[in-house]
């Protein structure tokens, strides 16, 4: 009995080395993320988050000090694909997923300010002063920057249009 | 092929479905020619790739197949007027879609005249009596300039496929006269009366893509088409007429290919990659008209059929007749149908609404009953791997399914979503009846939307960064610009203070004292 | 001008709009269609107790599926006749006079913990019926492996409705006239003390092994030739394929006659493997479940092979008499694997999933 108690010990304590051994010669390096999540992000830098940028949502995210769901404008596919490289729990119930928007000027209403073509992260908007201004429909990334600029609330968010080229079949649904 | 290949076909090949033909009475009606309508609605994409450019306004008077808008890019096809009018509206039209979004088309008030344009106007095609003295780069102007596009139903720019052809050697023409989709017999009715255009047609082709010899693949369930081809073809010996088994898809070119010539398309490749080109009976006939007679391709055959229409045939339509309209010529509707289709049963589209145009790519509408109609309540896979034997390509639809069910698009990739021709055998054959090619078509669109999206992303990306720099160079070049001005300063003041010293002024204190 | 009009989901009808005419149902239907000359000739050999078995196993099944559908918040399927057919053959593969608990465990066992804790229809992965007759195998041996000899119901010794009734709810000792081994199981226990094969077939206190099934076995064990024809119907109505039928057979019997042809003495002849325990059932009806089968052809005559020869090696070898619901899900475990690595060629592409070369003529 004694032999049989002596050699699972043995056994044991000598597997046990070889595991501690193994964790500290074949551990895996954390790999830099950061700049393939950032690839992930919509890269306008508009600040919605509340971090400084798109880098600075990523490495807050990384952390753990915000959830996969921070950006708005990236709504639920960002949040899906950032929460699938990074292997992250997902909850998708209060993300507003109201899908690709593009800012709209309304006409009549634009005084020509100015002020939203400053703040644009993409110079999406064409204007000069006292002209009415235009968002270039395949610049505007929908960061919602320029929305509260504006001082006669001429700007408005709306879905994207969808065209003939871009529809695409919806998923069955089985009842 | 290797022993696993060989031990695999002696097994036997169950690719495909065998439906039923559903094709006559209306294969044997003859042909009746559709008299123009007082109005024409005419899309200005009704092909693959880029839609036309209008080059008309809203008032102007066309002819007869005058140009109305003009390709866009490498693959585009020109439109041309059906017939002499007025340009009423160039706007939003509904499209021949299943979404029932709207496309944009030119709407043309007919005059009544139905007049040709002149041959001398600008910009009409020019006449032919031998096509064979013609340059084939030539007759692949020619055909581009007269808007052929494939007529088989997927629309692709002819003029592109035959130039193409000329790079890549083509050996062997291949005629697609299999037209394997129930309830259609457009081809059918072509190849028994116009064999002899056909044959006229496949010789310009030969000789516009320089191959040795054409063949010409007809389904056994067209017994006298097959006679007829065959009589027309007799004494050409680059000609041979080749009856097929009927079954479902033999009428997509690389199932065609293989049963012809035994010979496989490469995947993600063209058949011009192993020195072969697919035409349909009808592109032919078009490109003959355009050669030999300078006619664009401005009216088509389609297949009136389905339960629910009253006389069912063939009619020959110009192009932009509203589907409903066509369908009270033929007699009209013995019931409300189950179903309105643009195209068959297995490929085709369901249509919002019967006021959509026929386009170049129309080869039937069906109006089916709810009996011939599947209906579909899906019950969960039971894994029995019918689709499996189906399939044509050799896929699993099953396991693709799943994945994309779970939205693992990647996963429905890797096993062969990119291969798939969405022919509809699965679904045919599944006996759970879930809708397989919607979630094939589902998940090639979303794979595309993100393609679409990756692509913005990397723009907005480069808009940021271009933003950035804007900015830079415009605080550069002020910071340059205070600078000079503040060195002109200096300089005045340091001119005006030289300026001072060498012509000294009576200070006031010493005018003063 | 046509007003603009957007189709909602609800409307939307993807192509293709004909449909080959199958169903979940009819497929079912046909199977039991198959089965049941066998089972009527199974139930008519042992009885009014088979016949209790019979039904109350079926019973608890359906009750079960409905059961654990509800508690999902589903809407219970049972129309579409797959608890139905499970129920049936986990019945074929029970002894006939078992208890009526040893059905309803059975049931519960099949549907709940085989099928529904799954997923449902088609996401379970092993077959629900061998893992019910394995756990209750391994759980109440001595039941399990009570066999009798034929009752033919028109027989006078044959007990009455009522006496059916009392062994199948009473569970009596069952007298020694009436008791027997099946043939397997008798091979086994006389190996086991000595006696080679030879003997102990010669020997008087030998089962009955007549070939048109007046013998020893579990209820679907006897009408080998009847499940035989059967199986030919489902193969010709093109239900399952010829690939795993084929190979379950090849597998028990190629090692089964290299083996008898060595030494006869020590192992069964290829008849008495292929017309015992369930090798025909399990060979047409069980191996083929569509579910926890490979999606391939190939795949399937892998699978088939294997669950031939797993039967083979545990009926001579292994412990236990009969090998076919181990082997099953032996190699249930192992269908992912084979689909995993057994694909069919894409058109167009070689093997390794590479696209052809481009080739000029």
């Amino acid at each position: 009995m004694l032999a049989a108690t002596l050699s699972l010990t043995l056994l044991g304590a000598l597997l046990g080395l070889l595991l501690g051994i193994a964790g500290r010669f074949f551990a895996v390096e954390v790999n830099p993320l950061n700049a393939e999540i950032e690839a992930l992000m919509p890269g306008t830098n508009c600040g919605q988050c509340g971090f400084p940028g798109c880098a600075g949502a990523v490495s807050a995210i990384i952390e753990g000090a915000a959830p996969p769901t921070c950006c708005p404008p990236g709504g639920k596919a960002v949040a899906t694909a950032v929460a699938a490289k990074l292997g992250l729990a997902l909850d998708l119930s209060d993300v507003a997923d109201k899908g690709p928007q593009i800012a709209v000027v309304t006409e009549e209403i634009c005084i020509g300010c100015c002020r939203c073509l400053k703040v644009c992260p993409t110079d999406a908007i064409v204007g000069a002063a006292k002209q009415i201004h235009n968002v270039l429909r395949e610049a505007c990334t929908g960061c919602e920057a320029c929305v509260d600029r504006c001082p006669t609330e001429a700007l408005t968010m709306h879905p994207v249009p969808v065209t003939l080229q871009h529809w695409v079949w919806p998923k069955p649904v089985f009842a | 092929m290797g022993f696993m290949e060989r031990f695999i076909g002696k097994v036997g090949s169950h690719w495909g479905v065998h439906p039923s033909d559903h094709k006559r009475p209306a294969a044997d009606a003859p042909v009746r020619k559709m008299p123009m309508p007082a109005r024409l609605y005419v899309p200005l994409l009704q092909h693959i790739g880029a839609a036309a450019r209008p080059i008309v306004l809203v008032g102007q008077k066309v002819a007869k197949g005058q140009a109305i808008a003009e390709p866009q890019g490498m693959v585009s096809a020109t439109i041309h007027a059906p017939t002499s009018g007025t340009v009423s509206a160039i706007g939003e039209i509904v499209a021949p879609h299943p979404s029932g979004l709207p496309m944009l088309a030119i709407t043309i008030d007919a005059d009544g005249e139905d007049r040709w344009i002149a041959p001398d106007a600008p910009g009409a095609l020019p006449s032919c009596a031998d096509p064979f003295a013609l340059d084939p780069m030539e007759i692949g102007k020619r055909v581009a300039k007269a808007g052929v596009v494939g007529m088989g139903g997927a629309a692709f720019p002819s003029a592109v496929k035959l130039t193409g052809s000329l790079r890549a050697k083509i050996s062997t023409l291949i005629v697609n006269g299999g037209e394997c989709e129930p309830y259609l017999s457009c081809d059918d009715r072509l190849m028994r009366d116009r064999a002899a255009d056909i044959v006229d047609g496949i010789r310009i082709a030969l000789h516009a893509t320089g191959a040795k010899e054409a063949l010409v693949g007809i389904e056994d369930n067209k017994p006298e088409a097959i006679a007829a081809m065959q009589k027309a073809a007799a004494g050409i010996p680059a000609v041979t007429v080749r009856p097929v088994p009927a079954r479902y898809p033999m009428g997509s070119e690389k199932q065609l290919i293989l049963v012809l010539t035994g010979r496989e398309v490469p995947a993600m490749g063209r058949p011009s990659d192993i020195g072969i080109l697919v035409h349909n009976v009808g592109t032919l006939v078009a490109i003959r008209a355009a050669i030999r007679f300078g006619q664009p391709l401005i009216s088509r055959l389609v297949t009136l059929n389905g339960g629910a229409m009253r006389a069912p045939g063939n009619l020959e339509v110009p192009i932009g007749a509203l589907a409903d309209a066509v369908i009270a010529f033929a007699n009209g509707l013995k019931e409300e149908p189950a179903r309105l289709l643009m195209g068959g049963p297995m490929m085709g589209m369901q249509l919002p609404d019967a006021r959509v145009p026929i386009v170049k790519g129309t080869s039937g509408i069906l109006a089916l009953t709810a009996a011939e109609a599947a209906e579909r309540q899906p019950e969960p896979c039971i894994r029995c791997g019918s689709c499996v034997k189906a399939c044509p390509v050799g896929l699993l639809p099953l396991e693709m399914s799943r994945r994309i069910a779970s939205a693992d698009y990647d996963g429905a990739v890797d096993f062969g979503l990119k291969d798939c021709v969405a022919c509809g055998c699965c679904a045919y054959i599944c006996p759970a009846r879930i809708p397989l090619v919607q979630y094939f078509n589902h998940a090639k669109g979303e794979l595309s939307a993100r393609e679409r999206t990756k692509l913005r992303a990397e723009a907005t990306k480069k808009l940021v960064v271009a933003r950035a720099e804007r900015i830079e160079r415009e605080a550069r070049e002020k910071a340059e610009a205070a600078a000079r001005r503040k060195a002109e300063r200096d300089a005045a003041k340091k001119a005006a203070a030289e300026a001072a010293a060498a012509n000294p002024q009576p200070t006031t204190e010493e005018a003063e004292s | 001008m046509s007003e603009i009009r957007q189709i909602y989901a609800g409307d939307l009808i993807a192509s293709p709009h004909a449909h080959g005419g199958g169903s979940v149902g009819l497929t079912m239907r046909r199977v039991m269609f198959a089965l049941t000359p066998a089972t009527l000739f199974g139930l008519w050999l042992y009885g009014w107790p088979a016949i209790n078995l019979f039904l109350i196993t079926i019973a608890s099944c359906l009750l079960f599926e409905l059961l654990s559908q509800r508690l999902m918040g589903q809407r219970p399927t049972l129309g579409d006749g797959s608890a139905l057919l499970t129920g049936w053959l986990l019945a074929l593969t029970m002894p006939p006079w078992a208890p009526w608990w040893t059905g309803v465990v059975g049931g519960f066992i099949a549907i709940v913990v085989g099928k529904q804790v799954f997923g449902g229809l088609g996401q379970n992965l092993f077959n629900p019926a061998m893992v019910a007759r394995v756990a209750l195998l391994v759980s109440f041996p001595v039941v399990m492996t009570q066999w009798v000899a034929p009752q033919p119901l028109t027989a006078a010794a044959s007990p009455s409705f009522v006496e059916g009734m009392r062994i199948t709810l009473t569970s009596p000792a069952v007298p020694d006239a009436i008791a027997s081994a099946s043939l397997l199981g008798h091979a086994k226990t006389e190996m086991s003390r000595g006696i080679d094969l030879v003997h102990a077939f010669a020997a008087p206190t030998a089962p009955a092994t007549s070939s048109v099934g007046m013998r020893t076995g579990s209820l679907g064990e006897g009408a080998a030739l009847l499940l035989l024809a059967g199986g030919l119907y489902l193969l010709f109505a093109g239900v399952i394929g010829w690939q795993t039928p084929l190979a379950v057979l090849a597998g028990i019997a190629l090692p089964a006659a290299i083996a008898h042809s060595v030494d006869p003495a020590h192992y069964l002849g290829v008849a008495d493997h292929l017309l015992s325990g369930a090798a025909i059932l399990g060979a047409f009806y069980i191996a083929t479940d569509y579910v926890t089968s490979p999606n391939t052809a190939i795949g399937q005559l892998l699978f088939g092979l294997g669950v031939g020869l797993f039967t083979w090696i545990i009926r001579t070898w292994g412990g236990y008499p009969e090998g076919m619901a181990f082997a099953v899900l032996l190699m249930n475990a192992l269908t992912p694997v084979i689909d995993r690595y057994v694909k069919p060629r894409i058109l167009g592409r070689r093997r390794d999933g590479r696209e052809l070369e481009p080739v000029q003529s």
